[in-house]
């Protein structure tokens, strides 16, 4: 090393430990002000962050001339692009909700809270808020130094700006949320208009509110003392999982760079106890006490580390990624060797398969068949018997159709009150009243069964139908 | 107990137990009490704006004169309003109209499912299903005339048939051999009475009432409609008096239908709904109602 790198060294050195008496671990007590720094971890989050855009911008994608994606309340009709989806298919919404929750578990056991550090709202929504805080007021020094001024013109419009920002983001949240249960071009103009429902007006209010409390001020405390993940995940860490661990091995002893000292011959570890891990940490804790409840496993830490590794000459590294097994000296087990990816594994295909066989079957017209009970059947004067069916026909197609009835049943059956098409709707039911007369001879039990069938052709030609199988009722044998 | 407080000055209320358990003066939260205070504003408003001390016959009014009559007679005022464009055009159209009207049918039937609950079931059975000794309505046969104009009739005006005894005009025989006939045009729906039945059918004056052909029809009209006088249609495979079969046949060839001191006749009325002359034309229900019934009725399935 010659003289003018080994001052340079010392240089970096010195500026590190300067700032280091700021950095000490969350208490709670006052707020974080985060380091923001540059590195390879903070882009991969900015990336993942952006997966909410489409929160944000989802609701004003368009298809066959209404909203993509649509869950219309009122109107019990949920449209996903070119499905409608209606009540009686909500059992696929469990399974969803399964595959979300098995989806997190099996991420958390693999490389821990990937969820936490990098797509959760209140992570995000609380990167952002700090973003602005940090654009607004500056480096975490200055914003420590301006909390602590006195009121003054200048502080006064930094903070009003800010908090502005905070609220209007809140607002954004609020609407983008409203905006996917209602049509969300006319929503803007019915909401400033006055005219939107009061469901609107509370939920953007709550949603303002919570977005502006939750990210402005209870930011890492909300991981802490509300969410209950952050205390569940301990069950779902095991040895193998890998996550953002300090090698201790490698770190330790810690401690400071001493001026003359060279790297042969230093007695300390790697870590030169700069508390830059402290200083990124948006959780304020010290990744050097090991994993523990407070890390949402961000990574910030790994790059502020290998920056002051970088600069002080050490190898990269000595915090990252790995699992207790690795600094345990033991080889990375398999992955398919590992029974809890092949549970969570299956548990995750058989969600996803009833996921697509509902979204498959569903079909273009739902037949629902009502058997009259009062007669269940009618002796008419021929000596035939006679039942009354009500048919339920909804339409889940945009547009109208003609919908044709037949059936099928015992021999000599005869379909009366459904010689013309019966006319739905989009998106509606309508009843269609139809009587079945047998003659009495061919009628083997009490009770048959006997198929109805509906059927319309859609503008393009495209045949569309459904059948539902009800009973024929005659006098006991 | 005050005097060997063994925790002085510590805002306690002096009452100790098992050595150190003791009970302490402090004030509730601020939130709590805020909430308590608001919620006795509430109830002074509360008491203000509505009705609330209940002083001599009549509680408090309220400044605001609210009241759950007042509030009923709005629901009933709103749900009038609601249906009367429907009344309104029901009221300028006969019943052949409105069935021809898919909107409006599907109204009328509505409507009339709770006149029907309310005055007809009773006998009629729900949906019409019939009950022994009152007619199926569901099903297509009509003494008296299928049509809405006929069942209008039949519902205004009344019905009641009359069938003689013939307890002591017929020989015990006779009536077996006429039961028996009975029974096997019923199984046959018209089609296979023996040639011994047809006989005394026809020599014995039943004819008269149940026409020509055992249908009921004294004289059938070219427009298609017949005339009757509500004799039973014994050619089809309908019992007009339940269960059916020899043994119910043969009981009212003996005592016959509304028969005046006879033990044992069939009962068969149906009363009048419509203005009755019998109580200074008093009704039972309007024409609009009656109309309404007419709609149900016909739509039960046998309507012609």
């Amino acid at each position: 090393m010659s003289m003018s790198d080994t001052r340079q060294h010392q240089a970096a050195v010195d500026a590190l430990y300067d700032e280091a008496e700021h950095w000490h671990v969350n208490t709670g007590g006052e707020t974080i002000h985060a380091k923001r720094i540059r590195g390879r971890w903070r882009t991969i989050k900015w990336m993942t962050a952006s997966v909410w855009l489409i929160f944000f911008l989802g609701p004003y994608l368009r298809w066959d001339g209404r909203q993509a994606v649509l869950f219309d309340i009122p109107n019990r009709q949920y449209h996903l692009f070119g499905v409608t989806i209606l009540p009686q298919d909500f059992w696929m919404l469990s399974l969803l909700l399964l595959f979300f929750a098995i989806l997190l578990a099996v991420v958390t056991a693999l490389v821990g809270r990937v969820w936490c550090g990098f797509f959760c709202f209140q992570t995000v929504w609380t990167d952002i808020f700090t973003w602005i805080e940090e654009w607004l007021e500056g480096t975490p020094p200055q914003r420590r130094k301006l909390d602590q001024a006195p009121l003054s013109r200048a502080k006064v419009r930094i903070k009003l700006t800010k908090h502005l920002l905070w609220i209007l983001i809140g607002f954004f949240t609020g609407f983008s949320f409203v905006a996917w249960f209602s049509d969300a071009p006319a929503l803007w103009g019915a909401f400033f208009l006055g005219q939107a429902n009061s469901a609107v007006y509370i939920s953007v209010t709550l949603f303002t509110v919570g977005t502006y409390i939750l990210a402005g001020y209870l930011r890492e405390q909300t991981c802490f003392w509300l969410c209950p993940y952050a205390r569940i995940q301990g069950v779902m860490l095991d040895k193998t999982t890998i996550v953002p661990t300090y090698d201790e091995r490698r770190g330790e002893p810690r401690g400071r760079v001493k001026k003359g000292e060279t790297e042969a011959s230093r007695t300390n570890g790697d870590c030169v106890d700069c508390k830059q891990c402290v200083a990124v940490c948006p959780t304020g804790i010290d990744i050097r006490q090991g994993q523990q409840e407070g890390c949402i496993t961000c990574a910030l830490c790994i790059d502020a580390c290998d920056e002051v590794m970088e600069k002080v000459g050490r190898p990269r590294g000595l915090i990252r990624y790995a699992s207790l097994d690795e600094f345990a000296g033991q080889a990375p087990k398999a992955l398919l060797k590992r029974p809890r990816v092949w549970v969570y594994a299956t548990i995750l295909v058989v969600a996803l398969s009833g996921i697509f066989y509902g979204m498959s079957s569903l079909d273009a017209i739902d037949l629902k068949v009502l058997h009259e009970r009062a007669p269940l059947f009618v002796t008419l004067s021929d000596g035939s018997i006679q039942n009354k069916y009500t048919l339920k026909m909804l339409n889940k197609m945009p547009e109208e159709l003609a919908v044709r009835i037949s059936v099928s049943g015992p021999e000599g059956l005869k379909l009366i009150g459904a010689e013309a098409p019966v006319v739905i709707h989009a998106g509606g039911v309508t009843p269609a009243m139809v009587f079945v007369k047998v003659p009495k001879r061919h009628l083997k039990k009490a009770q048959e069964p006997i198929r109805f069938r509906v059927e319309a052709t859609r503008p393009d030609g495209l045949v569309v139908e459904s059948e539902r199988t009800s009973v024929f009722v005659g006098p006991d044998r | 107990m005050a005097e060997n407080n063994p925790f002085p000055g510590e805002n306690n209320t002096g009452h100790v137990w098992d050595d150190n358990l003791r009970e302490l003066k402090n004030p509730p939260p601020r939130w709590w009490m805020l909430a308590f205070w608001a919620s006795v504003a509430f109830w002074v408003g509360y008491a203000i704006l509505y009705p609330m001390w209940p002083i001599g016959q009549e509680p408090t009014q309220g400044v605001l004169g609210w009241s759950q009559m007042k509030e009923y007679a709005e629901g009933v005022e709103q749900i009038t309003a609601k249906r009367a464009q429907f009344e309104e055009k029901l009221a300028g159209m006969t019943a052949d109209q409105i069935i021809a009207d898919p909107g409006l049918k599907e109204y009328t039937l509505a409507s009339a499912k709770v006149l029907f609950g309310d005055n007809c079931r009773a006998c009629h059975g729900s949906g019409g299903a019939g009950n022994p000794g009152y007619p199926v309505l569901a099903d297509d046969d009509w003494l008296y005339g299928g049509t809405t104009g006929k069942i209008q009739e039949s519902i205004a005006a009344g019905r009641k048939g009359v069938m003689t005894a013939h307890e002591k005009v017929l020989s015990p025989v006779e009536v077996d051999t006429l039961a028996n006939w009975a029974v096997q045009m019923n199984d046959t729906a018209g089609a296979g009475g023996s040639p011994e039945g047809w006989a005394l059918f026809k020599s014995k004056g039943c004819t008269a009432c149940h026409g020509e052909k055992a249908n009921g029809h004294v004289v059938d009209l070219p427009n298609g409609d017949f005339v009757s006088v509500g004799a039973a249609n014994l050619a089809d495979g309908i019992w007009r008096f339940e269960p059916g079969g020899f043994e119910s046949a043969k009981h009212t060839i003996l005592y016959g239908v509304n028969q005046t001191n006879v033990p044992g006749t069939r009962d068969a009325v149906m009363p009048v709904w419509g203005p009755d002359p019998t109580r200074g034309g008093v009704a039972k229900l309007g024409p609009e109602e009656i109309k309404k019934l007419v709609v149900y009725v016909h739509e039960f399935g046998g309507g012609q």
